[in-house]
């Protein structure tokens, strides 16, 4: 973490508010005034308002942009977000706990475990519930291995936005790999649904070690010839370095968190400073950067795969025995076999699949660092065995706000540059 | 699942608590009424109060304001826990600051009246409060004043209703589509 004090953190608050980078217009304002501006008596001269989006290939799913444009340099710019609301926060509060998962999930579709990890943990937290240890280390495993998929996407999505073609196939190749594992695991390769709260779906399967040392085995090297066509190459930094910088005082100010924020420098990684599952007994790096541009966080995102490869190394050789979920009946169904021979084991699966288990009132928010960022889950319960609010926080939604920032006298060709080293996931940020 | 580590009530409390008379005095962090929620610490700020608190705690390290949303608490059964002289109202704005130097986390439960449904931006000392306060405006109709952009987010602009209160009917939508006949 480095030193940062309030004169510097005024400072940048005072950049921040003083509104000389966001374009703040309504939607309708934006249609009416898009096209070119005449000079205005405030000092602003001639002027060009565009829209980019929702449905531009670069613009990860349906986020749009209205950019304010002086020839080629945008001056203010605003993301314009809620295509793909759908009113998870609703939705949330008419699940069952047990059925919660299956919503959350959807939230950031390319990091699943997480959303399903944190509102597992903040159901946990309500009813005191301690999960035990092979269930919480199988939990870091598949979030280890899911922040890789979620950065080997990234991988592909930035080298295709900046057009290195190839990257977008050799990124979607490696994560394939990962995901032929969770397929494995969970039976899905997305959305699982397989961390719940009381511990995980089901046991790793036979042979998930070997099967998983594997794809270790065979990463690293794809992750060699990711630096030889990107890292080193004079193209790929004269896209990236300098571009869309922002400093450790905006980040935080912005609320800014996950790659983002340590790409400036400011070390602050949950797993290592407010550890949750079991992140004190491995050993990893946090990555930070120096410079707080896109060449730092493609460069930390490449690092931070390297760094979850090597906890999932430890984590394959220090994997208890023992069970993988809670074995408190309120929230664990019975046992499959014991379905087929008591009457009440069956009631009792009915009961829990129907009505749900009920959870002590109280609220609660729960935090993970996502591979955006921190994750977070806030939980009202009333008793009953659906949530009475149900909220996430979502890292790519607060994030988002730096964009304007970011994109300030930028080239309009570097937009998505800008956008993409973000690594929005719009599933998150309209939930 | 260990949230951070809380900071001693104690050692803060040093800030003066003149007990009203009427109820038991409360227990006090940095000025206002402070609760325990599964080991979280949770402050009771008033509106009043509000600002005036995250202006302080900013400048004593919580340089980030992670979280902010709306609860709406029509219909909630159970006694809420809330300390003794914070009367509970319908609405409720929570928001999150981090401290990064002594890793704690605090949160500010403050109470919003159904009648007078606004509260003070927080946007001049945070600005990463923009798009949520402007979420909790769009789903629970709570007005932030002072807030640059008071418009709605994630529904569209001319959207009536709040979705996320208690007390917004649910069902279905018919599907509008621009200049197309609604009949199949």
């Amino acid at each position: 973490m480095t030193d940062t004090d309030l004169t510097t953190m005024n400072a940048a608050l005072s950049r921040l508010t003083s509104d000389e980078s966001v374009l703040r217009l309504s939607e309708t304002e934006a249609e009416q005034k898009s096209g070119y501006q005449a000079p205005t008596e405030e000092g602003l001269g001639e002027r060009m308002i565009m829209n980019m989006g929702p449905q531009h290939p670069s613009t990860h799913g349906v986020l749009r942009l209205v950019l304010e444009l002086d020839g080629e340099t945008i001056t203010r710019s605003k993301p314009v977000i809620g295509y793909l609301h759908t009113g998870m926060e609703k939705t949330g509060e008419e699940l069952t706990y047990l059925q919660g998962a299956t919503n959350v999930t959807r939230m950031d579709y390319a990091a699943p475990l997480f959303n399903e990890l944190v509102f597992s943990l903040a159901v946990e937290e309500l009813l005191g519930l301690e999960v035990p240890d092979r269930g919480q280390w199988i939990r870091m495993l598949m979030c280890e291995l899911n922040r890789m998929t979620s950065h080997l996407l990234f991988m592909a999505t930035n080298g295709m936005d900046l057009g290195a073609v190839g990257m977008m196939l050799y990124g979607w190749r490696e994560r394939e790999e990962v995901l032929r594992f969770f397929e494995a695991v969970t039976g899905l390769r997305m959305n699982h649904n397989y961390i719940r709260p009381g511990g995980v779906a089901a046991d790793l399967p036979d042979g998930w070690d070997e099967e998983l040392s594997a794809i270790l085995d065979v990463i690293p090297d794809r992750l060699a010839e990711f630096d030889l066509l990107m890292t080193g190459q004079p193209i790929w930094r004269e896209r990236l370095q300098g571009v869309g910088v922002i400093t450790a005082e905006e980040a935080l100010s912005l609320g800014a968190t996950g790659p983002i924020l340590r790409s400036t420098g400011y070390a602050w990684d949950l797993r290592r400073d407010q550890p949750y599952l079991k992140y004190d007994q491995v050993e990893f790096d946090v990555i930070v950067g120096t410079f707080g541009d896109c060449f730092d966080r493609y460069a930390i995102r490449l690092a931070e795969i390297r760094e979850s490869m090597h906890i999932v190394r430890q984590i394959i050789d220090k994997m208890p025995e023992g069970d993988y979920r809670s074995q408190d009946k309120k929230v664990t169904p019975p046992p499959r076999a014991r379905i087929d021979e008591s009457m009440e084991a069956l009631i009792h699966h009915f009961k829990i699949f129907t009505e749900g288990f009920k959870v002590p009132e109280g609220e609660v928010y729960v935090a993970v660092e996502s591979p955006r960022g921190e994750l977070g889950c806030y939980i009202v319960s009333d008793g009953s065995s659906h949530p009475f609010r149900m909220h996430i926080r979502g890292p790519s939604f607060v994030n988002l706000q730096t964009l304007p920032h970011l994109m300030k006298d930028a080239f309009l060709a570097d937009t998505v540059a800008i956008i993409s080293s973000v690594d929005p996931i719009m599933g998150e940020v309209d939930r | 699942m260990s949230e951070a580590e809380t900071p001693s009530i104690d050692e803060a409390a040093g800030v003066e608590g003149s007990a009203e008379a009427a109820s038991p005095s409360p227990e006090l962090l940095h000025g206002v009424p402070v609760s325990d929620s599964r080991g979280q610490v949770v402050l009771h700020p008033s509106r009043d109060e509000y600002v005036g608190l995250v202006a302080l705690l900013r400048e004593s390290g919580y340089w980030i304001c992670v979280d902010l949303c709306g609860v709406d608490y029509l219909g909630y059964g159970p006694q809420r826990n809330l300390p003794a002289g914070v009367t509970a109202e319908r609405f409720e704005v929570v928001v999150g600051i981090l401290n990064h130097t002594d890793r704690t986390r605090l949160r500010l439960r403050v109470q919003v009246p159904e009648s007078d449904a606004q509260v003070s931006t927080l946007f001049h000392l945070h600005p990463s409060v923009e798009n949520p306060e402007r979420e909790v405006f769009d789903m629970f109709g709570i007005q932030f004043k002072g807030h640059p952009d008071m418009t709605r987010i994630l529904m569209p602009d001319e959207w009536i209703g709040h979705p996320l209160r208690k007390d917004y009917e649910l069902g279905a939508i018919p599907v509008q589509f621009k200049g197309a006949s609604t009949r199949r």
